[in-house]
């Protein structure tokens, strides 16, 4: 198997340095590990989904991959570079090649600019020797792909509902034609209606351009939807990364297992008749997380073992790398 | 009799740009012990619907129909008639736990306020029916709980609180405007899961108004899909989710991905949904629909009942089409 892998990530640690609430300036420093050692590979063409709870730091490792907050690690691009080792100028190429969507359109757009001049700016930002005129059919062009009136050019963002300013986003970020688009959220502030709108043209526009998609999001079920293969975070760390088909049908970590079923299900004779209680408890704190496994505090499966000891990312079934849970206890849920 | 009884209600706002139509003839009974759903997507007018049944429509907003409380029309009524039974007989929580709190009192301050002020019990009295409510909802070591600030908990507490605050005078019926959109799943399966037990034990009335039909499925009995500000369709909740016969409950259903089947094509709806500025005469989804035809934009459509317990809003519905 001779995967084209676009990016890897080794040993990623975003660490933040924060205070006790009400502490003064000058008191002890705390740090806040928000990513705290993940690893990852991101092939060509594929859509890698990041789920978790909010505070799991499934932001901040997306934000970590292109530079947005300081990491330390490494993360290789394809050709071999480490982006994290680049100074800023040298990043500058790699920036065009990654670009981002995020969660609330209206907030990413600048209402003061037009949106001909907002989809354009990434384009003369990469590539100053284009003319005016060329950029303007570019931008045309991929407005009318995205599902855009191009003679909408000259309108500023509050004029569009905010599906059509999510479509602007998704213009803006391919028009330099990236290799990898990173989605922070790019479908929760959309209605139900216009949220399938959203993730089927992701979907098409991924095929026609090859695009790899690394897609946060605390939704499970559109994470079902996009993802070829999903990491679930909680607090910082990698509990489970997995093919999407096998992480829902069989996700051998008790923290995933908690996630699915918690997610309501729209239907009646389903969602009424689950008898499994909800997890207990909430995210600890990441200023003080447990000792030895995270999830333990809230963990069904938890035995002493687990706060003496860290489990490591290993796989399933011996031999295939696949599917890797990190728990002392792994396996399937017991059925009835 | 029902509890409460609405009766063609409607809902306008004055705005700088003219006059809106958010809530256009909703109706619909309540009892203790029940729970309907109301369900659609932002400015479906859901929201405002019940604010105007609770009296608390913004300033450029007015509302006509009859809402009926234990037989007494309440719509319009001066606070001197609402705010009784908005104090011990009909409570409402909304999304997001952290604005409806004061962040300058402690947690012990607003909820004994409420039993102080309309009870007239003693501070001793209600800071300990205070504790007993927060047991009630599962707070962890009530006691230290009341003693902090709302910044100091997290949201999914926040939210326990806002419950524990509207059941302490023992409500009628409860009013949850999207009570979990703010938390994360495993906190909103606490949250849901606890609306019921609590429910089960106090015998209230539940009006849960929502944009998610998982949460709908799992919760309610009866059901309203609400668009642009009309009601598209009403029933049990089985019956729609089983059969739904209106277009756009059909293609909302179609429009969701689910954690348990494996993904397949989604189906979309087209367009946007209506501005409700320049919301016209018919049907609101036919310029989305994809069996409309001229009839179902041009003239309004009448909620008609068309099998047992269940009533819709539609020319082509699609029993009919195929």
């Amino acid at each position: 198997m001779s995967d084209n892998i676009l990016l890897k990530a080794r040993n990623l640690h975003v660490t933040f340095k924060t205070r006790r609430p009400g502490a003064m300036p000058w008191g002890k420093s705390l740090a806040l590990r928000a990513v705290n050692g993940v690893d990852f590979d991101l092939k060509a063409g594929e859509t890698l989904g990041i789920v978790g709870e909010s505070g799991c730091g499934k932001s901040t490792l997306a934000r970590a991959v292109v530079r947005l907050v300081p990491a330390t690690g490494r993360v290789v691009w394809g050709n071999g570079v480490d982006l994290l080792s680049l100074s800023a100028k040298e990043m500058l190429r790699y920036r065009s090649q990654i670009q981002l969507i995020f969660q609330d359109p209206l907030a990413s757009l600048d209402p003061r600019m037009q949106v001909g001049d907002i989809i354009a700016e990434p384009l003369i930002t990469h590539n100053k020797t284009m003319s005016r005129v060329e950029v303007r059919k570019y931008v045309r062009d991929m407005m009318a792909r995205v599902g855009l009136l191009p003679d909408q050019i000259s309108r500023y963002p509050h004029e569009f509902s905010g599906g059509q300013c999510q479509r602007i986003a998704i213009a803006r970020a391919l028009i330099v034609r990236p290799k990898l688009i990173i989605c922070d959220e790019p479908v929760s502030a959309l209605d139900v209606s216009i949220r399938a709108q959203a993730i089927n043209l992701l979907r098409e526009l991924q095929r026609e351009f090859g695009l790899s998609i690394m897609f946060i999001t605390h939704d499970l079920s559109v994470a079902r939807y996009i993802s070829t293969r999903l990491i679930v975070l909680y607090l910082g760390r990698i509990m489970e990364i997995a093919p999407s088909d096998a992480l829902y049908k069989r996700p051998h970590h008790p923290y995933t297992q908690a996630l699915l079923r918690s997610v309501p299900i729209p239907d009646p004779d389903i969602e009424r008749n689950k008898k499994t209680a909800p997890l207990i408890g909430e995210l600890p704190s990441p200023l003080h997380p447990p000792s030895g496994c995270v999830f333990r505090t809230r963990c069904p499966r938890a035995r002493p073992l687990c706060a003496q000891k860290r489990p490591v990312l290993a796989a399933v079934t011996a031999g295939t790398e696949e599917h890797r849970v990190a728990c002392h206890f792994p396996g399937p849920e017991p059925q009835g | 009799m029902a509890l409460l009884e609405v009766r063609d209600l409607n809902v306008f706002f004055q705005t700088n740009l003219g006059p809106v139509f958010a809530v256009r003839g909703i109706g619909f009974d309540l009892d203790r012990g029940e729970t309907l759903a109301i369900i659609g997507e932002s400015g479906s007018g859901k929201s405002q619907a019940v604010f105007a049944i609770m009296g608390l429509l913004d300033a450029n907003g007015w509302c006509q129909g009859e809402v009926r409380f234990d037989g007494a029309n309440i719509l319009n009524a001066p606070s001197k008639i609402l705010n009784p039974i908005r104090a011990n007989r009909m409570a409402i929580i909304f999304q997001d736990p952290t604005t409806s709190l004061n962040p300058y009192m402690r947690i012990s301050e607003q909820m004994a306020e409420v039993l102080t002020l309309h009870k007239g019990f003693s501070k001793r009295e209600a800071l300990a029916r205070s504790i007993a409510m927060l047991d009630a909802v599962k707070i962890p070591d009530a006691k230290s709980c009341l003693n902090r600030y709302p910044h100091e908990v997290s949201g999914g507490m926040r939210q326990r609180i806002m419950i524990a605050m509207a059941l302490l005078c023992h409500p009628d019926i409860l009013i949850a405007d999207e009570p979990t959109t703010a938390l994360d799943v495993t906190i909103q399966a606490q949250i849901m899961t606890l609306l019921r037990e609590l429910q089960h034990d106090f015998g209230m009335g539940v009006i849960l108004i929502t944009h998610d039909m998982g949460v709908v499925a799992g919760a309610a009995e009866r059901m309203i899909v609400m668009y642009g500000g009309q009601v598209m369709e009403e029933g049990p909740t089985d019956a729609i989710f089983k059969d739904a016969t209106h277009p756009y409950t059909r293609a909302l259903l179609a429009s969701i991905p689910r954690t348990d089947q494996p993904k397949e094509d989604l189906r979309s709806i087209p367009g946007d949904p209506p501005d409700m500025m320049w919301a016209e005469e018919g049907c609101p989804f036919a310029p989305r629909c994809d069996f409309a035809t001229t009839g179902c934009r041009r003239s309004a459509i009448a909620l008609k009942p068309f099998a047992p317990n269940r009533l819709r809003a539609c020319n082509r519905p699609i029993a009919e089409v195929q």
